[in-house]
């Protein structure tokens, strides 16, 4: 087979700006959902709401070092502008506009133009204005503009080994993320045992799955809130696209794609971790996770996903040594 | 409306020959634009600015830690050239190509227009872009110029001249490209019975004479464009030309040389490489032979080439040509190597080494331009009339420290095209730049940049001091739509 070869700098770019444009759009997820809860929730402490979304993304420490206590102007300042936060969405979305620019070449000029378009949205000097008068619209618009995104990527570039590398990119992010969500909000929701079936419970539940756009669909497949179900929902479920099984599912379809290796076997450390966390998913049953404490499973999957993303770093695109060259 | 109160101030326009009274080729154009509402116009000229921003055509200005980029600069109002006047052009820029590629195919191998005394050997031995790494090298086809972008002028006069031959590292030929896509999708009334000339072949014209150099066993060659990085002014011309050509946009660290050949390391290993459309300057592309602090270059290449395992484009060392005391000889070049005189004449030049001729730029420094014999871009230049005392005495001294760097030439009174300046046209400067492609043969664009110096009585069109661009139409020639 003639493929085109693919430069190992340009597949780490795609592969990154796939990462950076969904991690643009839960972390606009993840502060949307936090607005529409507070609006409803007004029996807590309202500061307390903001503070696992900072946990979420992992960055707590560098938020309290320059923030103090999070407050919603703060943190929506921190999660969305902030260039130092490297996480924030302004950085997220120029990471991903640099990593597009230096692969113009190798995508469609209409994904260029969107990752372009969304970059300078979030520049754009009424940006601030509009996170503090009608956050939603903003946090709507970088959401749909991550979709619009991935609906370009999809229809004018070939499905290729590039398209791949995106498409990897994309689902280990989002796999990573799902299990982030969960796994805070299950730290918090459920040591506190007396709250269970209070009406908080239920619309911070309900929160959690409206924050990875879950609640339709959980609806559809369990019917009432129940915390374990969600945590299957979440983690298990094989047809809702941002459960973490069915991310990994993707992940793996794109990786074997990539190497031409069938599904069933591996021909390189990132297959072969990924199909064993794959497998691990697929054979496994949510009560066995709870019993066996779910902060440690996902704690546990969290540092296999790293793991992943190292094998894919140095199969792909770390510099080869020159030895190998001979055999070209 | 847009053209009620323009005039064209003594100065040769594109578009009028006097005011009111459109030059024949362009009357369709000013009935068009005549007809439309100033706000019509206006709504289309920020559209085309958008669109231009969203599809991110920017530059990255130097000088500007950030990496800033801006859009470079768009009219709406084409410039027109008649269809016997590109007639006229494509020969001459034929006959000068021609003769150019074989002085320097001279310079590297037998010298013989030296040795005739056309051009004095020591111009040629104190010529900095002499690259003595290159004497006897042959090119595919024998041709050291693939991609040239002559900058060609109109003076008070209306005679074309060329002002410089661009023979090095040419860029722009994007915005060529694009400006026409902006004009079409933002103005297409406008194209409404013009017969305009199609640039669109110019990707596939490059990647045809690219595949043509490939080394003679390989049949499927593999073509690369190599750019210096997303940090270059013309990053996005590189990636554009990669993109529309289909072939993978390369950075030094990339490639590598291996066993006599070029690689560049993939996902799979690596890969052998064919023919590199290298837009970085000879300097920084081979430390090993070059400058050994270049980070950008790829080590070894220029040994691979020579062995003929590998093309490059443009080739090294033709920047000799590119000297402006050498420029000063291209008509005796034409006159040596074609027995033909030059179609298109070159702007009068004095040498400030000769000494009559310092001695003349020195007295008349006030009405000059003098340029660095190296530079390009713009840079390294004085325009007399418009500037200091103190930058002219600074020039005088740097002249007279080193007169074989600097030539000068009259202050043209270049000519000038209607431009939209706060909502109505007025006269811009402007000049044009043509691409010609050096393969098997030479092929000219119908088209060109027309850059546009948007500054009011500014002579200077370089995107980097306040230049901007228009769409160029070549129109057909009556009897039909080329």
């Amino acid at each position: 087979m003639n493929r085109r070869p693919l430069l190992s700098r340009v597949a780490e770019s795609v592969y990154w700006m796939g990462r950076y444009i969904e991690r643009a759009e839960n972390v606009a997820r993840f502060v949307d959902v936090n607005l529409h809860l507070m609006l409803g929730g007004s029996e807590v402490d309202l500061s307390e709401q903001w503070r696992p979304i900072i946990d979420t993304t992992g960055d707590s420490a560098a938020f309290e070092k320059r923030y103090g206590d999070p407050t919603r102007e703060n943190v929506i300042e921190f999660l969305t502008f902030d260039p130092e936060n490297p996480n924030s969405i302004l950085s997220c979305l120029r990471a991903a506009r640099e990593n597009a620019r230096t692969v113009r070449d190798t995508i469609s000029s209409e994904m260029w133009e969107q990752a372009n378009k969304l970059y300078l949205m979030i520049m754009d000097e009424g940006a601030r204005n509009r996170a503090a008068h009608s956050a939603h619209d903003l946090f709507a618009a970088i959401k749909l503009g991550s979709h619009l995104f991935q609906g370009i990527t999809d229809s004018t570039m070939s499905h290729n080994e590039a398209w791949n590398f995106i498409r990897l990119g994309r689902m280990l992010e989002r796999g990573d993320k799902t299990s982030r969500i969960i796994d805070v909000k299950y730290f918090l929701l459920l040591p506190k045992v007396e709250d269970v079936g209070t009406s908080i419970d239920d619309v911070q539940w309900s929160a959690v799955l409206r924050s990875v756009s879950a609640f339709e669909m959980y609806r559809k497949r369990f019917g009432r809130i129940q915390p374990d179900r969600i945590a299957e929902f979440l983690l298990l479920d094989g047809e809702f696209p941002r459960s973490v099984r069915h991310c990994l599912v993707e992940s793996g379809i794109a990786l074997h794609a990539i190497t031409g290796t069938p599904l069933g076997g591996f021909s390189n450390p990132a297959e072969q971790h990924l199909g064993q966390l794959r497998a691990e998913l697929n054979y496994a049953s949510v009560a066995d996770i709870i019993a066996g404490g779910l902060h440690e499973f996902l704690d546990g999957l969290q540092t296999k996903l790293n793991l992943i993303d190292e094998c894919v770093f140095s199969t792909f695109f770390a510099m080869r040594p020159l030895s190998d060259a001979a055999s070209a | 409306m847009l053209f009620d109160s323009y005039t064209t101030d003594g100065f040769y326009d594109e578009m009028f020959t006097d005011a009111g009274v459109p030059r024949d080729s362009a009357k369709l154009l000013v009935d068009t634009i005549t007809s439309m509402s100033q706000q019509e116009l206006l709504l289309r000229q920020a559209s085309a600015e958008r669109l231009l921003l969203h599809m991110g055509i920017t530059f990255n200005v130097y000088g500007d830690s950030g990496g800033t980029e801006r859009i470079f600069p768009f009219d709406l109002i084409p410039r027109i050239v008649p269809p016997q006047e590109w007639v006229q052009l494509e020969k001459g820029l034929k006959q000068r190509i021609y003769a150019l590629n074989l002085f320097i195919d001279d310079v590297y191998h037998d010298q013989k227009i030296l040795k005739d005394g056309v051009i004095p050997r020591e111009v040629i031995d104190s010529a900095k872009s002499l690259r003595p790494q290159c004497i006897g090298l042959n090119p595919p086809h024998g041709v050291w110029c693939h991609v040239t972008g002559t900058d060609l002028v109109r003076g008070g006069d209306g005679v074309l001249y060329v002002l410089e031959d661009n023979l090095r590292v040419p860029s722009g030929v994007s915005y060529v490209l694009e400006n026409r896509n902006v004009m079409k999708s933002t103005f297409p009334k406008l194209f409404e019975g013009m017969a305009v000339r199609s640039v669109d072949e110019y990707p596939s014209r490059l990647l045809e004479m690219l595949e043509s150099l490939a080394p003679m066993s390989n049949s499927n060659p593999r073509v690369v464009v190599l750019t210096p990085g997303i940090y270059n002014s013309a990053y996005f011309e590189h990636s554009f030309l990669a993109q529309q050509m289909g072939v993978p946009l390369v950075e030094g660290r990339d490639l590598v040389v291996s066993g006599g050949y070029v690689l560049m390391r993939t996902t799979r290993g690596f890969e052998r490489v064919d023919v590199i459309y290298r837009r970085i300057d000879d300097d920084f592309m081979d430390p090993k032979a070059f400058r050994p602090d270049s980070l950008l270059g790829v080590p070894g290449l220029l040994e691979v080439y020579k062995s003929g395992r590998v093309a490059l484009a443009n080739a090294p060392g033709n920047g000799v040509a590119d000297d402006k005391v050498i420029y000063a000889y291209v008509p005796d070049m034409i006159k040596y190597y074609l027995r033909e005189d030059a179609i298109i004449p070159n702007v009068p030049t004095y040498l400030c080494w000769r000494d009559t001729d310092r001695q003349h730029v020195l007295a008349n420094l006030d009405k000059l331009v003098v340029k660095a014999a190296n530079e390009s871009g713009g840079y390294g230049m004085l325009v007399g009339p418009h500037a200091s005392a103190a930058d002219r005495e600074d020039f005088a001294r740097r002249i007279e420290a080193n007169p074989r760097n600097y030539i000068a030439q009259p202050t043209l009174s270049l000519s000038r095209v209607p431009t939209i300046v706060d909502g109505h046209a007025e006269g811009r400067h402007v000049d044009l730049r043509p691409y010609i492609l050096y393969g098997k043969e030479i092929f000219v664009l119908p088209g060109g940049l027309t850059r546009v110096a948007l500054r009011k009585g500014s002579l200077v069109v370089n995107s980097s001091q306040g230049g901007g661009s228009k769409d160029t139409w070549v129109l057909a020639a009556a009897g039909g739509r080329a």
